[in-house]
């Protein structure tokens, strides 16, 4: 099995959202959500970046080792998921999230947060593939398919890659040696403990 | 730590700088213009996780908690949450339990001195018992819900199972969220009505010294509050202030402060209230099964002018002195003269 990872070329990315667009689009995400987003870090000034940044589905993942009604699970292929039927959404996630990945919908009283939503790597969740209660809790379900994330697949410059981590890594690797500079795999190290080696 | 790392790159660089076109001058940026360097922005990343730092940008959503790119205070968030939170929490409660239960052995129920006497003295007058139980039952609650939400999962989801576990725990939160209110209600009360009789003095210094009465056999001057009790009523305003405050901040998300300051809310709110839990522990128990005619004080709030006198004497000898209480019992029938 594969070990599905996200890697952002930071040098590529020309912060066109598109890869948040397609992510509302593609899982109908409601206002207010963000499974994806885009930061710019030294916005106007020399070396400015921008990353784009979800869940990025770590090895030993904070989120589930925090979360008091153990909701969460990790697939086959390394994706980590939740149970929306379980999560009581505490926001405990959050805080232990290095990536701000949890989102919460507002819902009730003060601010009362309903079930977590976060990025799902396009591969739904504990119900059953591609049904239409999968769909109406987790979105899509791409993965089930046989295709990669929306967001990494329709990135214009193709900054964004998905798929399994080693030949991923090995992409941006030899992108970094033919243009000779990159700004890292970003987020790598605290996601899974390691980064590329060029 | 910033200047070292600099360094080390321009020695890294040295040699590579020959072949190289020459570079622009930015620092302190997430850019590696130079062939073969070290990935700054990594570094960046690796610096700012040392520092306890956060990454974070601009950002073109509403949301800006969402401008952090990193925040590495979750790790610390995590440690606490998973490791101290659960040492300290289980530490104090079941040391708690484990000093009560020999204390119980070796000492047994603390009797009434010479029996009770039948006659009673009013205590707490229906409104501070009232209050008293507001503030007790609505504790009980929050204590178990929020136990349950570090322990919960080890101990109550394996029994119960996770459909279940997950009902009790929504509905543990929104009990937890609820009823903060009349508890927090209640601690404003508590301090209005009895902030004047726990004010420490020398005699609480003397029961002290004197073990309280608990250790040996002494029986130290106390007023209508003893030193221990005292030191409940404090604990209880000023932990449960503490509480309180970041309750709310923690009720409210991100309204007052940012990731950061919602951890240490988070930290402090739950730290604070595994150890009150594990005071009140010992005051339920004293207040119960511990300690002979203690209870009445609460329920019917009329104790027996013997327990009264064995354990606040200088309190009782001043209702007396004022006329107030030590009612005759029911069955008491005058003497006569005949």
């Amino acid at each position: 099995m594969a070990r599905m990872k996200f890697l952002l070329d930071a040098e590529r990315c020309i912060e066109c959202n598109a890869c948040v667009t397609a992510c509302k689009n593609e899982h109908e995400v409601p206002w207010g959500i963000n499974r994806r987003r885009v930061v710019t870090i030294n916005d106007g000034r020399p070396g400015e970046r921008s990353i784009s940044m979800a869940c990025m589905h770590c090895t030993d993942a904070p989120c589930a080792a925090v979360c008091p009604v153990a909701c969460f699970y990790t697939t086959a292929d390394a994706v980590v998921l939740h149970d929306k039927d379980l999560c009581i959404g505490c926001g405990y996630c959050f805080f232990a999230c290095p990536f701000g990945a949890p989102q919460y919908p507002r819902v009730g009283n003060f601010g009362s947060r309903g079930k977590m939503d976060k990025c799902t790597y396009c591969a739904g969740g504990p119900q059953a593939d591609n049904s239409r209660a999968e769909y109406i809790q987790y979105g899509s379900n791409r993965l089930a398919e046989g295709k990669l994330p929306l967001c990494a697949e329709m990135c214009s410059t193709k900054s964004l890659l998905a798929g399994d981590g080693a030949v991923i890594a090995q992409i941006y690797r030899e992108r970094v040696q033919r243009r000779g500079y990159g700004s890292g795999a970003w987020g790598w190290r605290t996601a899974y403990r390691e980064t590329v080696a060029i | 730590m910033r200047a070292l790392m600099l360094a080390a790159a321009l020695l890294l660089a040295a040699p590579v700088a020959g072949q190289a076109q020459p570079a622009p001058q930015v620092t302190g940026t997430p850019t590696s213009p130079t062939p073969m360097l070290p990935p700054v922005a990594d570094e960046l990343e690796v610096l700012k996780a040392l520092q306890g730092g956060r990454v974070a940008g601009r950002i073109t959503i509403p949301d800006q908690q969402a401008a952090n790119l990193i925040q590495p205070g979750g790790k610390s968030w995590r440690d606490f949450h998973n490791v101290t939170l659960a040492w300290v929490g289980g530490v104090a409660v079941l040391g708690m339990l484990a000093i009560l239960v020999m204390f119980r052995l070796s000492k047994g129920r603390i009797p009434i001195e010479g029996g009770p006497s039948g006659r009673t003295i009013q205590r707490f007058n229906l409104i501070e018992r009232a209050n008293h139980w507001m503030v007790a039952s609505t504790f009980i609650i929050l204590a178990l819900s929020g136990l349950n939400l570090t322990f919960g999962r080890h101990v109550l989801l394996p029994v119960v199972g996770p459909e279940a576990f997950t009902a009790i725990s929504q509905w543990g939160k929104y009990f937890h969220n609820f009823l903060s209110f009349p508890f927090t209600l209640g601690l404003v009360l508590m301090l209005l009505f009895w902030a004047k009789d726990n004010i420490p003095n020398r005699t609480d210094v003397r029961w002290v010294k004197a073990g309280g009465g608990l250790i040996g056999n002494a029986h130290p001057d106390s007023e209508r509050f003893n030193a221990g009790q005292k030191g409940i009523f404090w604990i209880t305003i000023l932990g449960g202030t503490a509480v309180a405050v970041t309750g709310y901040i923690l009720i409210f998300p991100f309204m007052f402060t940012d990731i950061a300051g919602m951890q240490l809310s988070h930290i402090i709110h739950s730290i604070v209230s595994v150890l009150m839990i594990a005071v009140m522990l010992a005051h339920i128990y004293i207040g119960s099964i511990g300690m002979e005619g203690a209870s009445a004080a609460m329920t019917t709030g009329q104790v027996d002018l013997n327990w009264a006198k064995q354990h606040h004497n200088l309190w009782v000898e001043k209702e007396l002195a004022e006329g107030r209480g030590a009612d005759a019992p029911d069955s008491a029938r005058p003497a006569g003269a005949d």
